[in-house]
């Protein structure tokens, strides 16, 4: 039943979704002032539509309702109800039901919120967005439709892959693909402001906001990730360049270079061409990553179950739309008027400019990193890996310039401002930041490439920023999330530098001895759970300074069979100690691995702050 | 006072440039493995797995390090037996120097595409 | 006619991706081993299981007949499926068979050959799998077709033997001998 009624639903958004295309053109011509109401209704239709098709499918999930070919492949009877729900988006085809329904509250709201602009470049938008919703509704229907009748109904679902049943997972998918369909209105809009050669300061202040949302559930969603990949892959990092991660950081640097160029056309009414450029890479990136991830051409713990029919469509539909973004930049790139402002090359303007060429060398590391091994193969058929090593070469390097960049940047004026002016502190700042990382890194014994400037400038940031609190010229929002983003660096430089970690083959009642500390494998205890069987085993790691209890588990989930370990995690604000064990081949041995993690916390209490800035900066008076 | 300042960036710089070698990993066979994929396994280094695979490539790494084999003739030892895919860190050749290049490319053209935007006086 | 040149040279670029990425999505996921392909380390030497002695892999092979080198363990399930398509190969075809016995217990590999027979001309132990490293192992079981003269990998068999995998050795090796 609810598969109808969740099929037929999708079939009525995509008449709308066709009739919307057409109207919304249409009306472009007629010179009324006001929306047709005829429109409004529509929308509200095709959003109740996608939302009932939605709702159904999760009732699905709910009542294990094995009818449903997307419940069968993906859910169990005995699976707590929290993950029956988040089961509904942990698959290909519900994730793409997720991605639409965001998709068409996105552009009911946007409608709702854009009310004193001018009511072609809301059509156009319009129109964008529907070809976008579109495309989605075709894909879904017939490559991947969630509403598909199984008979005779299974008595029982094969399960949800166990490392995705986790509350940072649960919430990962929906939060970040809020990020990705924020940068389609993004998208829609740009090119619909080209069209009607309205982007200027007004379109600035308004589409800010939609980038800002974007970019700070685009934050949140990676963070989610990477809390997720530290804690339930069980190898103690954060983040492993893996090409699904890579994925949902590409648009991220994209929307962030975009966050900073907004506020320059905001203000001085200039890089109108670059922040149409920027808007629709943003969102032809959110796209690849759709396609990378979906079609199954990575290699990667990620990917989704893959189907070649799946990958073509994508692949079509996102070129399509790139093309069409492109050949509509070329044709309308006249109607925005490069006006004859001068950028002064000490000033904001400029400072701004750099924080987007750094961005963009960043995003094209990421980019080429992710994508060659796969140009690669097509054209000579030899196939390489691109890991950590590759990143780090290229982005470290680059990261000293940015950071003085990023330190001295804010405080500069628009317009112009005069290098005279830097005031003497900045040096002496300079002087001290390098000062403290030499003595660091050579009392620690840090001998990594670049180690002391790499800390140095973090340090000088670090100083700026707080500095920055007291007597900056930039706003409150600004402030944390530059102070949120040196705090970041510096936690991850001396996490992977004071890092320590330990590993050794153990049975119950070993000890090993390692730096200052004792670990101790006191027990071993095996209990039955309702969809899994736990093995916890009962760490005691002492020093001088006291002791600690670390009970990290083994899962044996029953459907599908699949073993998981739960690593054991007490964080304090100094460090991590992270502790995770595997069964080994051999009868009563177990691979034990203990990580010291110094500042761990701190990467995401940066994290944190970063985004705190931009909700602050949503939230700020004009 | 101009002067104080130069002279105060001056030694900062300096500094900076006083960089020490690279890294002498205590643990070489986990820098080493670190950089190797597992084969056989989903995106993991042969550091991270406990696969049977990866746990005799640990032990093979220490053996070469024994027999004073340097971290680069593994490397090498290792793409013989196993192709290019099991180093984490492409080494330039003709498949892959576009793979580094690309980007400091694009970056010196970024920086060009700056320098004519904005006005020196 | 500058911005015509970007517009083409952007469209181009585009579609030379499109095409690539389309390509690429047909390409099968697994990696293939086949294209590496290279020299037995004949200075190998390793304890055999029988003689308690220890023997180079050089010495093994046979200078007259192709030589299979098998990965195998007595505790991997597949290896126990292939052991008769290589006691078929060693009894019909006449193949000298060097098995390399990857992290196991002696005596549950001496068991594993007396109950399912013994087809290798020699076994060497390799307990802590990095005999089996050097060969370019990825796990058990694996097989390799040697040549005699070059001592070179003709193919790698990647996974238990099967019907397939069968007719291709045989009729690699009866290719040769006319």
């Amino acid at each position: 039943m609810a598969n109808q009624v969740g099929n037929y639903s999708l079939f009525i958004a995509l008449i709308a979704s066709i009739f919307l295309i057409f109207q919304s053109y249409r009306l472009t011509r007629n010179s009324s002032k006001n929306l047709d109401s005829k429109i409004f209704s529509v929308l509200s239709v095709q959003s109740l539509m996608v939302l009932i098709s939605f709702i159904s499918l999760v009732f699905a999930f709910i009542v294990s309702d094995f009818s449903n070919k997307t419940v069968y492949n993906n859910s169990h009877t005995t699976k707590p109800l929290f993950y029956k729900i988040s089961g509904t988006w942990g698959n290909h085809e519900g994730s793409l039901l997720l991605w639409l329904l965001v998709l068409t509250f996105f552009l009911f709201i946007f409608l709702i919120n854009s009310k004193n602009l001018p009511k072609k470049y809301r059509l156009l938008t319009l129109t964008f967005q529907e070809v976008i919703i579109f495309g989605f509704l075709l894909f879904i229907l017939f490559t991947s439709n969630p509403f598909i009748n199984l008979f005779p109904i299974p008595k029982e679902g094969t399960g949800l892959n166990p490392i995705l049943q986790d509350p940072a997972l649960a919430l990962h998918p929906p939060i970040l693909y809020i990020g990705y369909v924020g940068t389609s209105i993004i998208f829609s809009a740009s090119l619909a402001a080209l069209v009607c050669g309205n982007v200027n300061k007004v379109w600035a202040s308004h589409i800010k906001k939609w980038i800002i949302i974007s970019w700070i559930f685009l934050t949140i969603g990676i963070m989610l990730g990477s809390i997720w990949a530290y804690y339930e892959l069980g190898w103690g990092g954060f983040w492993f360049w893996d090409p699904v991660e890579n994925v949902s950081l590409m648009p991220w640097f994209c929307l962030t270079a975009l966050l900073h160029t907004i506020v320059v056309l905001e203000k001085r009414n200039t890089f109108k061409s670059w922040t149409i450029i920027l808007s629709i890479t943003t969102f032809s990136l959110s796209m690849s990553g759709t396609f990378l991830v979906r079609s199954g051409i990575l290699n990667s713990i990620h990917t989704f179950a893959n189907d070649p029919s799946r990958g073509v469509f994508i692949l079509c539909f996102l070129f399509f739309l790139i093309f069409l973004a492109i050949i509509i930049f070329f044709i309308y790139q006249k109607n925005i008027s490069n006006s004859s402002i001068r950028t002064y090359l000490i000033s904001k303007e400029t400072a701004m400019l750099v924080n987007n060429w750094f961005m963009m060398f960043f995003l094209s590391v990421v980019l080429i990193g992710t994508v060659y091994p796969i140009l690669l193969e097509v054209i000579n058929g030899s196939k390489i890996s691109i890991g950590p090593p590759f990143y780090q070469k290229l982005i470290l390097p680059f990261l000293i310039p940015f950071l003085l960049f990023m330190a001295i940047g804010p405080n500069l004026k628009w317009v112009k401002d005069h290098i005279n002016k830097i005031k003497l502190e900045q040096p002496i700042f300079l002087f001290i930041s390098i000062l403290i990382s030499y003595l660091f890194t050579t009392s620690y014994g840090v001998s990594y490439l670049f180690s002391v400037p790499m800390f140095g400038l973090g340090f000088f940031l670090f100083f700026l920023t707080i500095r920055d609190f007291f007597s900056g010229k930039s706003t409150l929002s600004q402030k944390i999330a530059h102070f949120g983003f040196s705090l970041f660096i510096l936690s991850i430089l001396f996490n992977g530098v004071l890092a320590k970690e330990y590993s050794s083959n153990m049975k119950v009642g070993d000890e090993r001895k390692f730096m200052n500390k004792i670990i101790k494998f006191e027990n071993l205890k095996i209990t039955q759970e309702l969809n899994y069987q736990s093995l916890t085993g009962e760490f005691n790691i002492s020093d001088d300074r006291g002791n600690l209890n670390l009970k990290p588990e083994i899962r044996i989930y029953n459907q599908p069979k699949t073993l998981t370990s739960e690593a054991d995690i007490i964080s304090t604000i100094y460090s991590d100690n992270f502790l995770v064990f595997n069964v080994l081949k051999d009868d009563g041995y177990y691979n034990v691995r203990y990580q010291h993690k110094p500042l761990m916390i701190w990467i995401w209490l940066s994290v944190i702050l970063i985004f705190v800035g931009g909700i602050l900066g949503y939230f700020k008076k004009k | 006072m101009k002067k104080f300042k130069l002279f105060i960036i001056i030694i900062g710089f300096s500094l900076i440039l006083v960089n020490n070698l690279r890294a002498q990993d205590t643990d070489q066979v986990n820098k080493i493995s670190k950089n190797l994929r597992c084969l056989i396994c989903q995106g993991q280094s042969v550091y991270d797995s406990q696969s049977d695979f990866a746990i005799s490539m640990k032990t093979l790494i220490q053996k070469k390090i024994d027999e004073g084999k340097t971290e680069n003739e593994i490397y090498e030892f290792l793409t013989k037996k196993y192709g290019d895919w099991i180093i984490y860190d492409p080494e330039l050749n003709k498949n892959t120097f576009l793979l580094w290049l690309l980007p400091l490319i694009l970056f010196v053209f970024g920086g060009i595409l700056i320098i004519r935007k904005v006005s020196i006086k | 006619m500058i911005k015509n040149i970007k517009f083409i040279i952007i469209i181009l670029f585009g579609l030379f991706l499109f095409l690539v990425f389309l390509k690429g999505l047909d390409k099968p996921n697994s990696y293939s081993p086949n294209s590496i392909l290279n020299q037995i380390e004949t200075k190998l030497t390793a304890r055999t299981l029988y003689k308690n002695k220890e023997i180079s892999l050089g010495e093994l092979i046979d200078k007259n007949n192709f030589s299979l080198i098998n990965v195998w363990a007595s505790w991997c399930l597949p290896c126990r499926n292939e052991h008769s398509y290589l006691i078929n190969l060693q009894k019909i075809n006449n193949i000298n068979i060097i098995g390399i016995n990857y992290k196991d217990k002696e005596i549950n590999a001496k068991k594993f050959l007396k109950d399912l027979g013994n087809p290798y001309s020699e076994i060497l132990i390799d307990p802590d799998g990095t005999i089996s490293i050097e060969l370019g192992a990825y796990g058990v079981p694996e097989t390799y077709l040697v040549n005699r003269k070059t001592n070179e990998v003709i193919k790698k068999f990647i996974g238990p033997l099967d019907d397939l995998k069968f007719k291709e050795i045989v009729k690699i090796v009866n290719n040769e001998k006319i």
